[in-house]
């Protein structure tokens, strides 16, 4: 290194040179931290999202880079939250990538003691065919005082508040052409 | 949501939550905000930065308490004690907003001569049949007109095709515009809240008479044309057995106090999930269908259209309901709905009176329900009485499980109290189970209606992993499927599956279908295909279709309103281009009412909407709530239906007379006012009437759901304590978002009971050990955490003690724990079947709890002593006798 390179690399003179006396701005960078980028500069794409767990409706930015999120942000353009996310929200990456997500179906059989691996498609084939039998056995086309009933008390679903509304319509719309009544979610949980 | 929906017309928050920014004074009650809606109190602060009060009453001191200007400490369910002596000191004051109050809520209005009160019969309405267990309701109608509430049960007193008599038919409701009718509402209200005085509200709640006129004054200083304020309530509220009549206390004070509809004034519902406002809107719910119309019940209405006129008011926007109704008909069933088979209005099936979560959970326990599918939700731990929630899942023939991770509700079997008690084992449980690995929200389009109404799209980021799949795509997929398989039956049932409209455009190699073309549908269309603007434009001839009425113009013109991001920069604080609000982007709903009867602005401060008499409509920052050229002089024509029966002084448009109500003659099972009733636990009397409980309140016979003995009877001391169970900051519901993710179990890693130090002494629990907490259904475990958050109130010259419990842990995850859902009993409300886990009773010991068979001994064997005292030694426990 020549001299000159070693004196202009002393904190003094970069503060006072860079224009910057406290040293507390740009004269503090090493060579390493000058070439530090934001962990999103790097991504291919970004997403708006908005925070999935409580009802305030935070807006977030997905960072993608290969096919994988990198970074959950804040929207700073959002009229509510201004770009703010509490630390739920500022964990979601990590609950979209923790470490105890499951991504393979598991079948338990009747009495059985640990978990079987299944197709996703035998499960679904099984689970509708499951619905049509206990939907056939269980069919109540007119209440005990003959008043008009077309439906099923033998089969319920739960869950919707943490879905999506087209989710929650799909699953109503289904269900009610099913004839199946017990539809409920956590908005009375 | 009834409380709001009976009282205003809409169930859902009155405004937007930056609008709290506006507001004068701010009370944060059965919530709290600065730890459960971080993001959205900043609103607050704002507020308070400009001068508002921001009052909190809660019974734990929280960082909520500790950003407002007062906290007021109160026993927990005692909220409508105090919000009644708020009602009281306005009324007795002459405090109300008398204008607003005249012109713009029921208070002129003259009740029925049926009508008794609960000064009147200790406790109980008029109606009430002891064999039934319930009221009838027709005893609390309007004089000489019966109509129709715009929410809850509103079927209910009313026959299976019958109408309101008013209008078409009867006169509207006598009134008294001086407000001196004895049995006008105000005057009603008035001797209902008289006892409500400062002394007995400190009585009752255990708070200073100081704290709470000092309250009282603030709200009231707050008022009136210049002045506003807002309530923002929580789950806090909800979940109690008179959880939707606190709600309606609140509403009565903002009528009365003129703060709905106007900038600064609302009721804020603080709602804990992303959708759970949107999945009321599109009911996952058995008792509505979208857009909160009425489930048909098992009653033959002989038609579609005598199901609407006796479900929904005919005057005000529900009086539209036949076109709603017949557009979500051929929304669902396509071409096959016609005039001619009444729009398959037989395809619907029919439900009873509840069908509601727990009441299922009865009928599993019975072996009635065998299958089961469960979607972002965990019962296990986020419901009532874990224990029997676990028990029923285990009396299922199938279930199926969709979640991100393996919940407790996916490994009861194996995982679980009753398993590690040795009470059951997996070699007992015969349940077939399928876990189906979920997409995150990053893996999916769609939108989420926050706490505010407002849709919110948000794009897929990346594709799902292996299985994962999307809730839209396991509904459809599974849709198929069933068709599928019943393409060629001839059986009857089977028609309205194989006629469903279910074909959604998929894409990509996992057939996901497309989000958006769903939200296509639920906005609607007009019979050339094109996308409607907005729900006046539905027709009951079967040429528009609408999945869901109130969201109509989330599509308008072809654009995705929903994913509309101008930033907040470039629009005004409405943001009325960010998102989609329902109904028809109105962001402070009812704000005709921001104008005076006239149409002018109350005060230039509180300016909002306003009729301009030059352009004849009405103009301002939002979008007006009404008809945008009907004229403050508008008077209807006698006959009038629907919209056309409300004058333009009525800003209450889907309340059938067109007013806020201070008393609801409809739609409630428990009361047209609310009154204070102590929890189905509690260790107090009623200081008000010999009635001790919500009469109404919905109880089991279950042997699995045993109660803690209460107030008066023997047996009550074993459960000394009051429990209340919360949220964390760092943890979500029961825990299947948060648990099991890194970052938030390392920030909150232990489940604990918060104490104070006094009956840490009376109970020598000792900070960061063990304690013990017992009810009648379980005992669980947890750290000590002795603070004086938890302020013990002098009730009747009582020291009395609360416990706090957060509910998240469960035996699954990155942090394990006790779950405090398997102490609380499954008593539940009337109106919305919800559990009331904000106040019951325990006993707190030091140490942990008992493992193996001895845990089960410990909870029986003081439940035994407990039913001993009560009951004489004699009688043992009740034989499980099932839900009644």
């Amino acid at each position: 290194m020549r001299l000159g390179e070693v004196l202009g690399s002393w904190p003094l003179v970069k503060q006072l040179r860079e224009g910057d006396p406290l040293g507390l701005g740009k004269a503090a960078q090493s060579g390493a931290s000058v070439r530090l980028q934001p962990r999103i500069a790097s991504a291919d794409t970004v997403a708006q999202s908005i925070c999935p767990f409580c009802a305030v409706g935070c807006a977030q930015l997905a960072y993608v880079k290969d096919g994988k999120v990198i970074q959950v942000e804040g929207d700073p353009a959002s009229p509510i939250s201004r770009g703010r996310l509490c630390p739920k929200g500022a964990a979601s990456k990590n609950m979209h990538d923790g470490p105890l997500r499951e991504y393979k179906v598991k079948y338990r059989r009747p009495y059985g003691t640990h978990w079987e691996e299944l197709e996703l498609d035998q499960a679904m084939d099984m689970i509708a065919d499951r619905i049509v039998e206990t939907r056939n056995a269980t069919w109540q086309e007119t209440t005990e005082d003959g008043a008009p009933a077309h439906r099923t008390l033998g089969i319920g679903n739960l869950g919707g508040a943490t879905l999506d509304n087209e989710e929650n319509y799909l699953m109503k719309k289904l269900l009610t052409a099913l004839g199946i009544v017990q539809v409920e979610n956590q908005a009375r949980i | 949501m009834p409380g709001l929906g009976t009282s205003f017309g809409r169930g859902g928050a009155t405004d937007h939550q930056q609008d709290l920014q506006n507001a004068d004074v701010i009370t944060i009650m059965g919530s709290n905000m600065a730890e459960n809606h971080p993001v959205g109190f900043q609103w607050v602060m704002e507020a308070r930065e400009r001068g508002a009060t921001v009052v909190h009453v809660d019974p734990r001191f929280t960082r909520t308490s500790a950003m407002a200007t007062k906290h007021v400490g109160i026993r927990a369910g005692t909220d409508i004690a105090y919000l009644g002596g708020i009602v009281n000191y306005i009324l007795s004051n002459d405090r109300h907003f008398e204008e607003y109050v005249k012109h713009f809520t029921n208070a002129r209005v003259i009740v029925g001569e049926p009508f008794a009160d609960t000064e009147d019969a200790d406790g109980l309405f008029s109606g009430w049949d002891p064999e039934q267990s319930e009221y009838d309701v027709t005893t609390w109608q309007y004089d000489g007109t019966k109509v129709h509430a715009a929410a809850g049960k509103r079927g209910k007193g009313f026959a299976p095709g019958e109408g309101e008599t008013e209008p078409g038919g009867g006169e509207p409701p006598a009134e008294d515009w001086t407000l001196q009718d004895p049995r006008c509402v105000f005057q009603i209200l008035k001797r209902h809240y008289a006892r409500y005085t400062p002394e007995r509200v400190a009585e009752i709640c255990g708070c200073s008479v100081e704290d709470f006129l000092w309250h009282c004054e603030e709200l009231c200083r707050n008022s009136g044309r210049e002045r506003t304020g807002s309530i923002c309530y929580a789950v806090g509220w909800t979940q109690h057995t008179v959880g939707v009549q606190i709600i309606r206390t609140a509403a009565i004070i903002q009528l009365l106090l003129g703060n709905i509809g106007r900038p600064g004034g609302m009721i804020l519902a603080l709602r804990g999930h992303a959708s759970i406002q949107g999945s009321t809107d599109i009911p996952t719910l058995y008792d509505l269908l979208p857009g909160y119309l009425t489930h048909p019940q098992t009653k033959d209405y002989g038609s579609l259209a005598a199901y609407v006129r006796a479900t929904t008011p005919s005057n005000g926007f529900y009086g539209n309901a036949d076109a709603y109704m017949v557009s979500l008909m051929k929304a669902w069933w396509g071409p096959n709905a016609t005039e001619e088979n009444d729009w398959c209005f037989d395809y619907l099936p029919r439900v009873d009176e509840d069908n509601s979560v727990y009441w299922t959970v009865g009928q599993m326990l019975e072996g009635n329900v065998k299958g089961y599918i469960i979607a972002g939700e965990n019962p296990a731990i986020g419901s009532a009485n874990g224990r029997a929630q676990r028990l029923a899942l285990g009396r299922l023939e199938w279930l199926v499980v969709r979640d991100l991770v393996e919940i407790e509700s996916a490994s009861f079997w194996y995982d679980s109290p009753e398993v590690e008690s040795g009470e059951v084992s997996p070699e007992t449980i015969g349940t077939e189970v399928f876990f189906m690995p979920a997409s995150s929200h990053l893996e999916k389009d769609g939108s989420f209606t926050n706490t505010q109404r407002l849709l919110q799209w948000h794009f897929r980021a990346v594709e799902p992993r292996e299985d994962a799949r999307s809730e839209l795509w396991f509904y459809y997929q599974l849709g198929k499927k069933i068709q599928e398989r019943l393409k060629d039956s001839e059986d009857p049932k089977d028609r309205p599956i194989q006629q469903l409209r279910w074909n959604y455009p998929t894409s990509g190699e996992l057939e996901e279908p497309s989000a958006e073309a769903v939200l296509q549908e639920i906005n609607g269309w007009d019979d050339r295909g094109q996308a409607l603007a907005s729900y006046t434009l539905l027709k009951a001839d079967g040429s528009t279709s609408c999945g869901c009425w109130i969201y109509c113009g989330v599509y308008a013109g072809g654009t995705n309103m929903a994913a509309r991001r101008v930033p907040h920069w470039e629009q005004a604080y409405v943001a009325l281009q960010w998102g989609w609000a329902w109904p028809s982007n109105r962001h402070l709903i009812y704000n005709r009412a921001s104008a005076d009867p006239e149409g002018k602005p109350w005060s230039e401060r509180k300016r909002l909407v306003w009729w301009d008499s030059e352009q004849a409509k009405w103009v301002g920052y939002d979008t007006p709530d009404f008809e945008a050229d009907k004229p403050p002089s508008f008077r209807p024509q006698p006959d009038a239906h629907g919209p056309d029966a409300i004058g333009g002084d009525k800003p209450f448009i889907m309340q059938a007379d067109g007013l806020g109500w201070l008393y609801a003659p409809q739609g409630l099972v428990d009361g047209p006012l609310p009154t204070h009733y102590e929890p189905h636990e509690s260790p107090f009397d009623n200081p008000l009437y010999d009635q001790r409980a919500n009469p109404a309140r919905l109880q089991n016979d279950l042997a699995e759901d045993p109660s803690n003995p209460v107030a008066g009877e023997g047996g009550s001391d074993e459960y000394p304590y009051v429990v209340t169970t919360y949220r964390l900051t760092e943890h979500h519901t029961a825990g299947g978002m948060t648990r099991f993710t890194p970052y938030l179990s390392e920030l909150q890693p232990q489940m604990f009971v918060e104490v104070h130090p006094d009956l840490a002494a009376e109970r020598g629990l000792e900070h960061g050990g063990w304690a013990t907490i017992v009810t009648a259904r379980s005992a669980i475990e947890a750290r000590v955490m002795v603070t004086d958050r938890m302020r013990p109130v002098t009730v009747a010259g009582k020291v009395h003690h609360q416990v706090g419990l957060p509910y998240h842990w469960g035996q699954r995850g990155l942090t394990t724990g006790g779950a405090a859902n398997d102490l609380a009993h499954m008593t539940i409300e009337p109106n919305v079947n919800i559990q009331e886990v904000k106040a019951f009773t325990c006993d707190i010991r030091p140490g942990r709890r008992p493992r193996g068979p001895k845990l089960t001994e410990l909870v029986a064997g003081k439940r035994a002593a407990a039913y001993a005292k009560r009951d004489g030694a004699e009688r043992a426990e009740p034989e499980s006798e099932r839900w009644t």
